[in-house]
């Protein structure tokens, strides 16, 4: 498989399409804000945190297929997930795109069809903008007002 | 093909154009980020290296004399290139961005009230409007914005209600970045110059894609000209400022430090005239002489008009293919452009459309042009952007519409 077929496999550009949990999520009680300077793409995240457990995420925004599909398969990873293994699959999903993890790592699941994004590093900031933003989202106190790819 | 015009010959002095990308023959479209350089530029940065390396205006040895000499000549050929009256209304700059903060804090903000305002256009790159919104917030004076009509064009009926006695400067594009648009700089000077405002033209994007005649500061009419080098086949880190020695004489350092003074002493100094006076610290030498080359090059290796006539054909060939192209909305479309193209894919964003470009070899901008103002206009989140230059070629327009249909193929 080429590089490009590798980063548009069809899992990307199925979610890139059609997106999962997009919306407004009125019960929401964390919300993040993101934005890529460099693009302009932006993206708001809503999540439901029960306890210590991501019951619910959404997000809205328009960005390209792999800002699309990162936001799409991270609130499928996520829902569902204690906080500490939301923060354990953050940093493990950054590891893979700056090239120092393992992008077949089975604890990444879907996420593992976004390793390919590695091998374009003017595209990583596209992957990562959802986590930046669920970043913001989880630690308020951290991020000034929004998150950014800079 | 084009008669006067030899792009092949024109190709052969671009070293770069025969880098190969991921495999593929170098299509490169994104003139309007940056040209590339001829061996002519390049080999003389390498003979100032090499030869004449050495501070300038204050060493007693032959380098530091043929340095001097470099540099100085080099602002006259910056001057014969704008018909400028003299190489003493040429101020070096790092590029067009420092050129404009100039002129704003040297010579608008010393004018400036509240109540007053300073006329922009809904065109403007980013380095033609926040050095303006800076002096905005710091002096409470009010910035104005001539509108844009659908096709990218000044909306010219909104000017003359725009434009009073409080107006402190008068600041547009000559040529649009994002748009291609060339603007009518004389209707607009007529109007500023019925209410006696002075006139900045920013020629980062004319001044290598328009004849002589249109670079010509004395038959444009303006008060300010600014540009960058390697926009033009120089090298980055140079840029010009001309303006009218009667602006330049009245206007207070900008930057203070050595090569600006005439005397110091530790309270006070005093100034040196222009275009000294502007020019604080080391300059970038061996740039300057690159940008001297490169304009020499410009002028002088093809016959310049065959040259844009070369680019506006290609332009044309582009454009009239895109519009055939189903889910194709172009960006810019005004009667008077220079050969730039935005547009977007219904099928898919900038981004992933320049990832497949580049996979063929194909190299735009994908992105909002640092005008993003004028994306907003135009109710996208960005564009691509084709931006040709006299190397270009059939092939590079084949080729990045061979790149539009794999992008089609793949998302549509």
């Amino acid at each position: 498989m080429s590089d490009l077929d590798e980063l548009y496999q069809d899992l990307i550009m199925d979610h890139g399409r059609r997106p999962r949990n997009t919306g407004a999520l009125p019960e929401a009680n964390r919300h993040g804000r993101g934005h890529n300077p460099l693009c302009g793409d932006q993206l708001t995240l809503a999540l439901l945190v029960e306890g210590d457990v991501v019951r619910e995420a959404r997000f809205e925004g328009q960005g390209c297929a792999i800002s699309t599909a990162s936001a799409s398969l991270m609130t499928q990873a996520i829902k569902g997930l204690p906080l500490a293994e939301v923060e354990a699959l953050y940093d493990r999903f950054h590891l893979v795109l700056t090239g120092d993890g393992d992008g077949d790592a089975p604890e990444l699941g879907k996420l593992a069809a976004l390793s390919g994004v590695r091998r374009f590093p003017t595209r990583v900031k596209c992957a990562t903008l959802a986590w930046h933003t669920l970043h913001a989202a989880l630690h308020p106190e951290a991020v000034s007002e929004e998150a950014t790819t800079e | 093909m084009n008669p006067g015009f030899d792009v092949e010959a024109v190709r052969a002095q671009f070293p770069i154009l025969q880098e190969s990308i991921h495999g593929r023959r170098l299509a490169y479209l994104d003139n309007g980020a940056t040209t590339q350089k001829p061996r002519a530029v390049i080999d003389r940065l390498t003979h100032h290296w090499e030869h004449d390396n050495a501070n300038i205006h204050r060493a007693v040895h032959l380098l530091g004399a043929r340095s001097t000499e470099g540099f100085e000549r080099a602002r006259k050929v910056v001057a014969r290139f704008l018909n400028a009256p003299s190489e003493r209304e040429i101020v070096f700059t790092r590029g067009t961005t420092e050129a404009i903060n100039l002129v704003a804090q040297s010579f608008v903000r010393p004018r400036l009230e509240p109540g007053d305002s300073i006329l922009l256009t809904g065109m403007e790159h980013h380095a033609n409007l926040v050095p303006w919104q800076l002096l905005a917030e710091r002096t409470g004076a009010r910035l104005k914005h001539v509108p844009l009509l659908d096709d990218g064009s000044l909306d010219l009926e909104a000017v003359p209600a725009l434009l009073d006695a409080r107006t402190r400067l008068f600041a547009f594009a000559h040529v649009s970045n994002a748009l291609g648009t060339v603007n009518p700089v004389h209707t607009l000077v007529a109007l500023a110059k019925a209410q006696g405002v002075p006139v900045l033209l920013d020629g980062a994007q004319a001044v290598a894609h328009l004849p002589a005649s249109d670079l010509d500061v004395r038959a444009l009419g303006v008060d300010f000209y600014v540009f960058s080098g390697h926009k033009l086949y120089g090298p980055t880190g140079i840029g010009a400022l001309w303006g009218k020695a009667e602006h330049l004489e009245r206007m207070p350092p900008w930057q203070g430090g050595g090569d600006m003074i005439r005397e110091v002493t530790l309270e006070r100094s005093t100034y040196a005239p222009p275009p000294s006076r502007f020019e604080a610290g080391t300059p970038p030498i061996a740039e300057a002489v690159g940008l001297a080359a490169a304009i020499e090059w410009f002028t002088t290796a093809f016959d310049r008009d065959a040259g844009l006539a070369h680019e506006a054909r290609l332009l044309a060939r582009l454009t009239e293919a895109l519009r055939e192209t189903p889910g194709i909305r172009l960006i810019g479309t005004a009667a008077d452009k220079v050969a730039v193209q935005s547009f977007v894919m219904d099928c898919a964003h900038p981004h992933d459309a320049a990832t497949i470009f580049d996979a063929d070899g194909v190299a735009v901008r994908a992105g909002h042009h640092c005008a993003q103002p004028v994306m907003t206009r135009y109710g996208v989140p960005a564009t691509l952007r084709a931006s040709f230059a006299v190397y270009n070629d059939d092939a590079d327009v084949d080729q990045l519409l061979g790149a539009v249909a794999r992008v089609r193929k793949m998302f549509g």
